[in-house]
């Protein structure tokens, strides 16, 4: 087994990390719906590659069955739901963009740490991948508190996805086609219905902002 | 051994209803739907019967779809509590398109596709949320548990949406975001679970797997899924502090999708945290889980106590009463022993009152138009005998006798004190009290005075539908709280033996 173009994986993981730190710097909608799609697309290379020994069917249809959904469809519909809603504009964050940037570095050493501590055997120790894979998590969760378009928190959940994909990666030998296809099902129904809900907010409130959504409270009005 | 008949059940049980939704979406027929709804739940129910009073281990999938004690337990409660809910929903689907007509401004034909084609949409998905939820009941395979629970969300989530407008929306968008992030972290408890079950053992996740090869799992690892399914299913099942959710999507869905959300689907996620936490009982971490189970347990019913008081929507006080129950439940499986089968008695208790009183909700709902507490008033007067449910039931809910939820509060906090575990009793006496007044102090006004507003004008006259599903629930209810029948005594009681030992059960 082994891996054996070790390099070339750190290279696609080093474009990964990268392309995480222009999520968290970036400003244009657009430019999300791209990273997360090349994102999608280097996840799904790492499964052929990271599984290169043993190539089945099953593998088969993961490496097509993440790269059309994650680099085709998924931003397929993420786009005709940017040009229904006609957003242009650029994304008004939470968090500033240099301060975005400031803390990816320190989950990025996070990531490091972590993965470093974690007793991991076997193909996944000889790379960064879990170091890779903590930094997409982490990227994911920041990005879904810290950005307030609806559509913005359905790209950062599936950063936050692609994340949790590559991680498993190496280890999931055991588990069976039919539960990867219903993982893709589960999230093409689910980018589906929320794209669905996109399309209600910004007809019931000619914005995507998520700020709109704050009404129900507890106490008072 | 596996019986042709059995076989045949299970597959019925999981797919019918979802068949039936295809059939709803696809026709445009208005009687089809009702037709449908009524006659997969009526199966639904006489299946569920045939699986508890005949009780056999069917398998399917190699062992991945099994039907144990504890699903067998869930699985019954999400059977009557969809056959209540559906009765309920024919009835109140025809009010719903009156009311639409009535409101319908200029083309009365367009108003009326409209309101044929959101009414189809609705009874697909009610039918998709019934098959998604057999299928955790079934799940025995962690991995396929976790698609099944993902399901449950997207199935429900237009439920959510049925009433439009902003407030629907903002309500289906938490809870999608909220618990597709929750699922989420699941999803990495899974990954940590397969990478604590050793490979070269071979096996898959099922649960009976694990729980064989429990002492070769590794603990370290199995601790950290632990910690991520507990999370990401917590969240799906409503404990603070990732609840936040709950409150709007239960206050803005339609009243028979809230007591299905309440009862049906929170009793779901807790089965996946269940059946993680019965392999790590087998694993030698039960305390570990323990103390997790009632630290959330405790938070849990700490918040709800927190927003009870003073709440003003009636329909959010029940929301964070459930969030107070699913803390109940935490706590009791966390304290182990006596509590877990006093636990599992409380799930069925919970389930039955709590969807009886979002049904009697939605009757107060729909006559008074607000649910504003403070702008209700003589319930009594203007719905009699909702009136009388909503009273019943406020006092079932709070553990008063001789209701089944007094006699598991009871038990639990007996247990608590045997172990002399003061750290809990305290706290959930306090908190269960203060509940108490809370959930009083808002609903007991309701019910007295002079009705105002608009059913003071206006009173429509209670129809058979709305009343019989409530009465039919609180009978249930009422019959767990004297006495045990000793089928269910039997039941609770293997489950309550295979949480607390670790040993793999049902299998007889």
């Amino acid at each position: 087994m082994g891996i054996r173009n070790g390099s070339f994986v750190d290279f696609l993981l080093i474009a990964l990390i990268l392309g995480n730190l222009l999520l968290l710097g970036s400003s244009r909608l657009m430019s999300y719906i791209r990273i997360c799609a090349a994102q999608g697309l280097l996840v799904s290379a790492l499964t052929f590659i990271l599984h290169r020994g043993e190539v089945s069917a099953r593998i088969v249809v993961l490496v097509v069955g993440s790269a059309v959904l994650k680099a085709g469809l998924f931003p397929w519909l993420l786009i005709r739901a940017v040009r229904v809603a006609y957003i242009k504009k650029e994304i008004e964050p939470i968090v500033g963009y240099s301060a975005s940037l400031i803390f990816g570095v320190l989950i990025l050493a996070l990531s490091l740490w972590l993965s470093a501590r974690l007793p991991i055997h076997g193909k996944a120790a000889a790379s960064f991948v879990p170091t890779a894979a903590f930094f997409t998590i982490f990227t994911g969760c920041f990005l879904i508190v810290s950005r307030t378009k609806a559509i913005t928190q359905v790209i950062s959940y599936l950063v936050l996805e692609n994340g949790i994909y590559l991680f498993g990666l190496p280890f999931v030998g055991e588990a069976a086609l039919l539960i990867e296809l219903g993982v893709f099902l589960d999230l093409t129904v689910g980018v589906a219905v929320m794209g669905i809900i996109i399309y209600h907010i910004s007809r019931e409130f000619d914005s995507l902002d998520v700020k709109h959504l704050s009404t129900l409270k507890d106490w008072g009005s | 051994m596996i019986q042709a008949g059995d076989s045949l059940a299970l597959w019925l049980q999981l797919l019918f209803p979802a068949a039936c939704g295809v059939a709803v979406f696809a026709i445009p027929r208005r009687r089809l739907g009702t037709a449908l709804l009524a006659v997969s739940s009526a199966l639904h129910l006489c299946i569920t019967a045939f699986f508890w009073f005949v009780p056999r281990r069917e398998l399917a999938l190699e062992g991945w779809l099994a039907l144990d004690e504890i699903g067998r337990l869930f699985l019954g409660i999400v059977s009557v509590l969809f056959a209540a809910a559906a009765a309920y929903v024919v009835g109140y689907l025809s009010h719903h398109r009156l009311l639409a007509l009535q409101n319908a401004q200029g083309d009365k034909a367009a108003a009326a596709s409209a309101a044929e084609r959101s009414e189809r949409i609705f009874i697909s998905s009610l039918l998709f949320f019934l098959s998604t939820m057999t299928l955790v009941t079934f799940c025995q395979h962690f991995e396929l548990l976790w698609v099944a629970i993902e399901a449950t969300t997207l199935a429900s989530a237009p439920l959510v949406y049925f009433h439009r407008g902003p407030h629907a929306l903002e309500a289906t968008w938490k809870y999608l975001v909220i618990c597709s992030f929750g699922i989420a972290l699941a999803l990495l408890g899974n990954f940590l679970l397969s990478i604590a079950a050793p490979a070269h053992a071979g096996g898959a996740l099922t649960v009976s797997s694990l729980l064989s090869r429990a002492a070769l799992l590794d603990r370290a690892w199995l601790k950290a899924a632990f910690i991520f399914l507990f999370v990401g299913y917590g969240t799906k099942m409503g404990l603070a502090p990732l609840h936040t959710w709950l409150p709007d999507a239960h206050s803005e869905a339609p009243s028979a999708v809230s007591s299905l959300l309440s009862g049906a689907l929170l009793s779901c996620a807790f089965v996946g945290i269940l059946r993680a936490f019965h392999v790590c009982v087998a694993a030698g971490l039960g305390s570990f889980a323990q103390g997790i189970l009632v630290t959330f347990g405790l938070i849990s019913m700490g918040f709800a106590a927190v927003f009870i008081i003073r709440q003003q929507d009636y329909k959010r006080m029940l929301a964070y009463s459930s969030v107070e129950h699913m803390g109940v439940l935490s706590l009791s499986v966390g304290l182990g022993g006596a509590a877990v089968f006093a636990g599992m008695l409380h799930a069925i208790g919970h389930a039955l009152i709590k969807a009886m009183l979002f049904l009697v909700a939605g009757n107060i709902l729909i006559a008074y138009h607000t649910k504003s507490a403070k702008a209700v008033r003589g319930v009594l007067r203007a719905l009699p005998a909702s009136g009388v449910l909503w009273f019943l039931g406020l006092f079932a809910i709070t553990g008063f006798p001789p209701f089944g939820l007094f006699t598991s509060e009871f038990l639990i906090l007996r247990f608590a004190l045997e172990r002399g575990r003061y750290g809990v009793a305290i706290p959930y006496l306090l908190f269960l009290s203060l509940i108490f007044i809370g959930m009083a102090s808002v609903s007991l006004p309701m019910l007295l005075g002079e009705p105002q507003g608009a059913a003071k004008t206006h009173v429509p006259r209670e129809w058979r539908w709305s009343i019989l599903p409530p009465v039919a629930l609180a009978f249930l209810a009422l019959a767990l709280g004297p006495h045990i029948p000793p089928f269910l005594k039997a039941r609770i009681d293997a489950i309550a033996v295979e949480l607390n030992t670790g040993v793999p059960g049902g299998a007889k």
